[in-house]
């Protein structure tokens, strides 16, 4: 080797050595970096501190937002209800079927306070499972005719754990543009790909799964890990309709997508006994998933539950937010859902027949005849939704002067992701029930029904109908003055 | 197959897992004997460091886990990880008969709707231990209960109840600080007035028709409990922090979360859409740390200024049973104005001289946090959540919380079992008793505290706090821990992996002003398994 040292170039050698040096000198020269030009000093740091102003908690509400004050309901919330001291007919509650304030319930529940108390002070995992919850989950799985059910304590919490202990980072669900609050949030949770399809628009669905059948053709590996859903409402609490099950089941087998049906609206009332929209359609409930209801419209309790196959529901038990890290359900408001559940049992002709009200001029009847609760909307918008919310909220307080309660429908304007148009809910399922028990009301239900039209046609004649061009509102103030001075 | 039965036997019984534990059991009798002989872990006593913003001393410890029981845990759970591989094997080829649920044939070619390894741990680890969870009562859930007998025939897959009851089981599992658990008293009587006139539901959201005057007079109520301005109530404790926290912050803003929060709280900051960084479990420095680089650096990559702060932590913690160092974090609060939100799930009702919470504990002004959120479910025996704050908050909250426009409000029987036990704590009903149960539980609290203490069991965190975790470690002995203690009649609360970290499963005691001195005398003598390991 050293002789092939003096037998190199001169040049060789001093190229050589140069290099050695640059070598040397980079190792042993500061490293710098591009991110590093700037670095504060402390006096810079703390001066920043200084001038960072926050912006407030909350931004200021002014006084008369529309949700701000709440009506005050004194007395039990059932058929006549008494709101900011005015008796009027309940047409803005949920209770379908009129158990609000039945005796057999009400005992029910008082005999489980007596032997349990109130609360159950634990979750389901910690001693907070009573014999009433086992129960409560076995009548609901025979009720609907499933293997298995689970409950939770809160209705809005049920959808909004069930999709994500299923759907994770990476599955797809497709979900109808028309779905409840709960569902969108439960579907944020999940953090899966969603795509919204037109409401009960199958061939847009269809299109839907064609893409990703092409998107699953490319790439086979990930598409056999890549879970596929369909959430879709059995009533949809927005629209008042009913969605194409029959349809929905049929794209599930050909596209290989499994169903979740939220059932809130119509367990209880759709179908010869109750059992929702599975039994309505004559579809087996095993094709579906997952059924998912909440008990506080028509089972007049409070919570949710899921029913479906132990396969599908067992997981929940471990995986559901809602049920694992949450007190369980109060044991007199299971013991008041399982009498619920006996009296539906029991007489299953306690259902929804139709109020189909006429058209009334300036109004629209959103929903389909068999609904228990349905939208009335405007025909024609003014443009804004702020002068439309005003203008229906001024119908509801003529109605409610009247004694008839209605109610606007509420959306979270920010925080919707398709907006329903502004409307107000008309509760016309709850005069079922009145049939079964008129003789506890001095007039006929039929003709509190028809009180109701009239003032709501009243109020649409005096309000809507007289206000010419919708888009000068400093109509509103003789608006008002005008109803003021007109008296029944 | 014919075999079938026997392979299983011997996997459940005589499986390597049980020796471990029997020889970790030889090993803690032998460390405890001769404690010398072997360096037990540092003993973690965190002495605050503004000692001048604490009015008592405030002393909480989490000893260091002793080396030789991590490595005989982690084998332990090594051990038990390669007979959840046989097993699965076994069941794979039909060897041994598959209770796990399967799905339908007619769906056999779907997407699998779980994956295998996920349910690993669940199907081979938890599965063993199950009957320690889920355990159904039928009686009031006070200081003694009733428990359902159920038994196994195949172990653990499927329980069938005898139909025979265990009676008056002592209740160290249950959530019932001050004792309110009860069927008789003023605050049932109460709620069975409530019943008659209201019923059970309500059938409509707040601002609807659900907002009944029950609804109003809690509120109220509440917010002079608490000490602020105004207050509003929810119906499920965990849906108050997962649909409040959105309503609050959103993108832009910036979320300072404890390492150990609660699910409720870290699902209600995922949907909020903001950032959300982490600070290590009731470390000051982190927290401050992490404030400083916020307001300097801004947002990541454009650099500008964070809208809002929200630092967002626990009163107690129930796990650990430790206790947020609250003075610290509200000076910290102030200086770099962050907004704080407290969850008082478990400390309102349990912590402080009148019963008020955290704040009260350590004698500060509600003022200063500015959003208090808490539990009904915990101390006042009922159910639901509320937040209190300034009047502009809640109005805020009134008219923005996903609960009040979609979600119904709460049952009315009991609102009014909130009510009565609320004035009964405040003494507003005319007797001594809220008085009474509160000076009871801290009397208790010190009490268990200092036997299981003396006695050498290492306990988890503050000296104050209702909350007791015992350590236990290893895999086994969460079981057999759980059962010997039902054989003696008194129900405790186990928990291992995933709600705690692998290596420090516990077992977790919860005190009640109900419990009498003989009850914790009884329960902390019979904790002590020293017998079970002599009989070996």
């Amino acid at each position: 080797m050293v002789q092939a040292f003096y037998e190199a170039p001169a040049y060789h050698l001093i190229l050589e050595g140069i290099l050695i040096l640059w070598i040397i000198r980079l190792l042993f020269s500061k490293t710098y970096k591009l991110h590093e030009t700037y670095k504060l000093t402390e006096k810079e740091k703390e001066d920043l501190i200084e001038e960072w102003q926050p912006d407030p908690l909350v931004p200021p509400i002014s006084k008369d937002h529309p949700s701000l004050n709440y009506d005050v309901v004194t007395g039990p919330p059932s058929h006549k209800i008494i709101i900011n001291g005015k008796e009027c007919i309940n047409f803005a509650s949920f209770n379908f079927l009129g158990l609000l304030d039945n005796e057999r319930v009400k005992q029910k529940a008082l005999a489980s306070l007596k032997k349990y108390g109130v609360g159950t002070c634990g979750p389901r995992g910690f001693y907070g499972t009573f014999d009433v919850h086992l129960e409560l989950e076995s009548r609901l799985a025979k009720f609907m005719k499933t293997e298995e059910a689970i409950i939770y304590s809160y209705g809005f919490a049920t959808i909004a754990s069930a999709i994500p202990a299923y759907s994770k980072r990476g599955d797809i669900i497709f979900v109808d543009e028309a779905a409840c609050f709960s569902i969108q949030k439960g579907l944020q949770a999940s953090r899966s790909f969603i795509k919204y399809f037109k409401h009960n628009d199958m061939e847009d669905l269809e299109r839907l799964l064609k893409e990703q059948e092409l998107e699953d053709q490319k790439n086979p590996r990930k598409a056999r890990v890549t879970r596929k859903f369909i959430v879709v409402e059995g009533l949809y609490i927005n629209t008042a309709d009913v969605c194409p099950l029959p349809e929905l089941v049929k794209l599930k087998y050909k596209y290989k997508v499994r169903i979740f049906l939220e059932e809130s609206m119509s367990f209880g009332v759709l179908g010869e006994h109750g059992r929702g929209v599975t039994e309505h359609f004559g579809v087996n409930i095993d094709d579906i998933d997952l059924i998912s209801a909440n008990m506080e419209n028509a089972v007049a309790s409070i919570g949710g539950f899921c029913c479906g196959r132990s396969f599908v529901i067992d997981h929940q038990r471990l995986s559901g937010q809602g049920y694992c890290f949450s007190a369980s359900l109060p044991p007199m408001l299971a013991a008041a859902a399982i009498e619920a559940l006996n009296i539906m049992e029991e007489d299953p002709g306690t259902k929804c027949c139709s109020v189909h009200s006429n058209l009334t001029p300036g109004l629209r009847l959103v929903g389909v005849p068999f609904a228990p609760a349905l939208h009335l909307q405007l025909d024609r918008s003014s443009g804004s939704r702020d002068s439309d919310m005003q203008l229906l909220r001024n119908i509801v307080d003529y109605c409610m002067q009247r004694q008839v309660a209605l109610t606007l429908a509420r959306y979270l304007e920010k925080e919707e992701r398709f907006l329903p148009p502004p409307r107000y809910v008309n509760v016309g399922g709850n005069h079922a029930s009145w049939v079964g028990c008129s003789q506890r009301f001095q007039s006929d239900p039929w003709d509190e029904l028809a009180k109701c039209k009239n003032s709501t046609v009243k109020a649409v004649e005096l309000i809507v109908v007289a206000v010419p061009h919708t888009d000068q509102y400093d109509l509103q103030s003789n608006n008002n003055s005008r109803r003021t001075d007109k008296k029944e | 197959m014919s075999f079938s039965p026997a392979v299983r036997y011997f996997l459940e019984k005589h499986d390597w897992s049980h020796v471990v534990w029997l020889l970790s059991c030889r090993a803690e009798l032998l460390i405890n004997d001769h404690p010398h002989l072997f360096s037990v872990g540092s003993v973690h006593s965190h002495v605050p460091n503004n000692s001048s913003l604490y009015k008592k001393p405030f002393v909480e410890s989490f000893e260091e886990t002793p080396l030789l029981v991590a490595v005989l845990t982690y084998m332990g759970y090594g051990i038990l990880t390669i007979f959840g591989y046989l097993r699965d094997f076994l069941r794979q080829w039909n060897i041994e008969k598959c209770h796990v649920a399967r799905e339908r044939e007619e769906q056999k070619d779907f997407v699998p709707l779980y994956q295998d390894f996920e349910n690993f741990y669940t199907r081979n680890l938890y599965m063993r231990i199950r009957d320690n969870w889920n355990r159904p009562i039928c009686s009031v859930p006070g200081a003694k209960m009733d428990l359902v007998e159920r038994v196994s025939h195949d172990y653990n897959w499927t329980f069938e109840h005898t139909g025979k009851v265990v009676k008056d089981v002592i209740n160290m599992g249950s959530y019932n600080y001050l004792g309110f658990a009860e069927n008789i008293g003023a605050c049932a009587d109460a709620a069975v007035k409530a019943t008659h006139k209201y019923g059970a539901g309500v059938s409509s959201t707040r601002c609807e028709m659900g907002n009944l005057d029950i609804h109003e007079e809690l509120e109220q109520l509440v917010a002079r409990f608490l000490g602020v301005e105004s207050s509003m109530a929810f119906g499920m404790g965990f849906a108050t922090n997962s649909m409040n926290i959105p309503a609050l912050t959103g993108k832009g803003c910036l979320i300072l979360s404890d390492e150990l929060n609660h699910a409720s709280l870290v699902l209600g900051a995922r949907l909020s859409g903001s950032t959300i960084r982490v600070f290590k479990h009731n470390n000051m420095q982190s927290l401050e740390k992490l404030l400083r680089d916020a307001i300097v650096h801004g947002q990541p990559r454009t650099h500008r200024p964070w809208k809002k702060i929200l630092i967002v932590v626990e009163g107690i913690y129930s796990m650990e049973g430790s206790v947020v160092r609250l003075p610290e974090v509200i000076a910290l609060k102030k200086r770099y104005k962050a907004y704080l939100y407290l969850d008082e799930a478990h400390s309102i009702g349990a912590l402080g001289p009148n019963g008020r919470g955290v704040v009260d504990y350590f004698g500060l002004d509600p003022k200063d946090v500015d959003i208090m959120m808490g539990t009904f479910t915990k101390s006042f025996g009922a159910a639901g959540g509320y937040i209190g704050g300034k009047k502009e908050l809640i109005d805020y909250l009134r008219t923005h919380s996903h609960s009040a426009l979609y979600a119904t409000s709460m049952s009315p029987p009991v609102a009014q079992q909130i009510i009565t036990s609320m004035k009964i704590i405040m003494g507003e009903d005319g007797t001594k008793l809220g008085a009474d149960r509160l000076r009871q539980l801290s009397e208790n609290t010190t009490y268990f505290r200092r036997k299981l203490r003396d006695m050498g069991f290492i306990i988890y965190g503050n000296d104050d706090s209702p909350v007791v975790p015992m350590m236990l470690y290893m895999p086994a002995k969460i079981g057999a821990f759980g059962r010997e203690m039902l054989k003696r009649n008194i129900g405790t609360v186990v928990v291992g992996f995933p709600a705690t970290p692998i290596i420090e499963s516990r077992a977790r005691f919860c005190i009640s002003a109900a419990h009498t001195r003989e009850m914790l005398d009884t329960v902390s003598h019979l904790a002590n398994l020293k017998p079970i390991y002599i009989c070996i």
